[in-house]
């Protein structure tokens, strides 16, 4: 049985505590961002694309064994690590599990402002998709 | 009204005076000082005119053009005193050619219909070029779609600048208009419109000019220009939001029917038919922006004092300066190298993704804009997402380019 998903962003917050300044919580997302496996340029599709006014996201998931997996990318650094952070909280649980989560991690590690309307990264809308995957295969 | 006795030295200690008439620049953003270099997505505001829209409401708030009471007097009084204000401004030749409006793109959006209604017809052509702000494209767009019209496009040189020599074939028989930016927003080029207004009017084609980037920066004379439309926004200009303003030719503002109808701009009103007052006014229907208004002949007096030749030198004066710490880091990139440019300084670095540099800019208390600056078109030309874009106002100092010179050299090395 894994890590859920409340641990798992309970594990991400006690990961942000260490920083002590912006540049450092800048630097691990920017690392994220780095490690965040580089996706198939064929999975970039269309009806994948997240198109935010500043960045893009790519998002896909399958399902497998009654749990969902899903794999993204962006062009932007930043936004990566951010996706891969979300990639991390959400990936491998059951659609149930997803479709009910409370995301609370990204305000505790006061990164809020990325999720903004305004902040257009696509990132709010990528959140949205993930959920609504989930709810599509709820059971 | 436009020439001022001094002309003060672009590094002169009178601009950090002027500097504090802006309360806003005090202010720290993510604990750091604010440098202010999104100019070309909208100016900061004088003390002066914040006081312009506060003495208007604590002095003399009522309607306008409506009330014999003395409130509504003054108020009319004041509102119209600025449509002179601003008609002396850009030198048009009277204040009846001076529609007041929401903004650049409602100015825009106000000819496309009212001009498209009467004079564009199935087949016709309209032509912008492709510098153009989406402002300046998609109103066009709507229009040719709805009369079964062709958009034109004028290319663009890989300096960014218009593609004259292919204007002559571009322009025909079927060109009803011509929509052409003045400044582009999001490369700083300055076109030649002088030029442009001329070969199209030898074909007696009507020219509107979207001024929204030049008025900041630029002594504009309609009259010298020739334009027949001209369009900008107060909130580029240390006016307030909301309120911007369409200089058309007399002949073509009485020619036009009206683009919303309702109080103020009739003349009698019966259910079976309607006559339209006179312009300006058939263009302003409802109450107007008062505030707005007061706002934006404040403003222009006040950058009148300071005497618009200064304000040039002082911000050419700080685009140089900040083109050459900038170009001095590696893989700095301009996008956009025009002989004739606006202090718009639009650049890459490398490989690094705008968005990515304009959060780390943003931590570190520097405004700057990332992203296609609502012109796509050009993005696709240059093949890049997009572009980090640090525009100046006479009000910014070395000090902020410094920082931003700075706060650039760190954001690099954390994203590499």
């Amino acid at each position: 049985m894994g890590k859920c998903i409340n641990d798992i962003q309970d594990e991400i917050i006690e990961e942000f505590e260490l920083f002590e300044d912006w540049m450092d919580k800048y630097e691990h997302i920017v690392e994220m961002g780095k490690k965040l496996p580089v996706i198939d340029p064929a999975m970039k599709t269309e009806d994948r694309l997240i198109d935010g006014c500043q960045s893009q996201v790519w998002l896909a998931a399958h399902l497998s064994d009654g749990k969902v997996f899903y794999t993204a990318d962006s062009d932007a650094i930043i936004t990566r690590g951010m996706v891969s952070l979300l990639i991390r909280v959400f990936s491998g649980h059951t659609p149930d599990e997803i479709a009910n989560a409370e995301l609370y991690m990204v305000d505790r590690i006061g990164l809020t402002s990325h999720l903004s309307p305004t902040r257009s990264n696509g990132l709010l809308s990528m959140i949205k998709r993930m959920k609504t995957y989930a709810k599509a295969h709820l059971t | 009204m436009k020439t001022n006795i001094v002309t003060y030295a672009p590094n002169a200690p009178i601009w950090q005076a002027y500097r504090n008439d802006f309360s806003i620049l005090d202010r720290d953003v993510n604990n750091k000082p604010l440098a202010y270099l999104d100019n070309a997505a909208s100016s900061q505001k004088p003390n002066k005119v914040i006081k312009a829209i506060v003495d208007y409401y604590e002095q003399m708030n009522a309607n306008v053009h409506r009330g014999v009471h003395t409130l509504s007097q003054l108020s009319t009084d004041a509102f119209e005193e600025a449509r002179k204000t601003v008609q002396f401004f850009i030198n048009a030749s009277s204040e009846r050619e001076i529609v007041f409006t929401k903004g650049t793109t409602n100015a825009i959006n106000l000819v496309a219909y009212s001009f498209g209604r009467t004079e564009i017809h199935p087949g016709d052509e309209v032509l912008i070029s492709a510098l153009e702000h989406h402002s300046n494209i998609v109103p066009w767009q709507m229009i040719c779609q709805d009369k079964g019209a062709k958009l034109k496009v004028l290319p663009i040189n890989e300096q960014g600048e218009l593609c004259l020599d292919q204007l002559p074939s571009l322009i025909n028989k079927k060109t009803r208009i011509v929509a052409i930016s003045h400044v582009s927003n999001s490369l700083g080029t300055i076109n030649p419109i002088r030029q442009i207004i001329d070969m199209a009017h030898q074909q007696d084609i009507p020219v509107l000019i979207d001024g929204a980037q030049a008025v900041p920066h630029l002594s504009v004379d309609v009259q010298a220009l020739d334009c027949d439309f001209y369009c900008f926004s107060g909130h580029k200009m240390l006016a307030p939001t909301g309120i911007g303003v369409l200089y058309g030719k007399d002949k073509w503002l009485n020619k036009l029917t009206p683009f919303e109808g309702g109080g103020e701009m009739i003349k009698s009103v019966g259910f079976e038919h309607t006559t339209y007052n006179d312009i300006p006014f058939k263009f302003e229907a409802g109450t107007p922006h008062i505030e707005g208004v007061l706002g934006l002949a404040k403003a222009i007096e006040y950058m009148l004092d300071i005497g618009l030749k200064s304000i040039k030198a002082r911000e050419m004066y700080l685009y140089q300066l900040a083109y050459e710490r900038l170009a001095a880091i590696p893989g700095f990139k301009m996008i956009g190298t025009a002989k004739e440019k606006a202090p718009v300084l639009s650049f890459l670095i490398d490989n690094l993704h705008p968005y990515d540099i304009g959060v780390l800019l943003d931590k570190q208390g520097v405004a700057v804009r990332t992203g296609h600056h609502c012109t796509q078109p050009v993005m696709h030309f240059f093949n890049i997402p997009g572009t980090i874009r640090a525009s100046f106002s006479f009000y910014n100092n070395e000090d902020d380019i410094l920082q931003l010179d700075a706060a650039l050299q760190k954001a690099i090395k954390l994203l590499s």
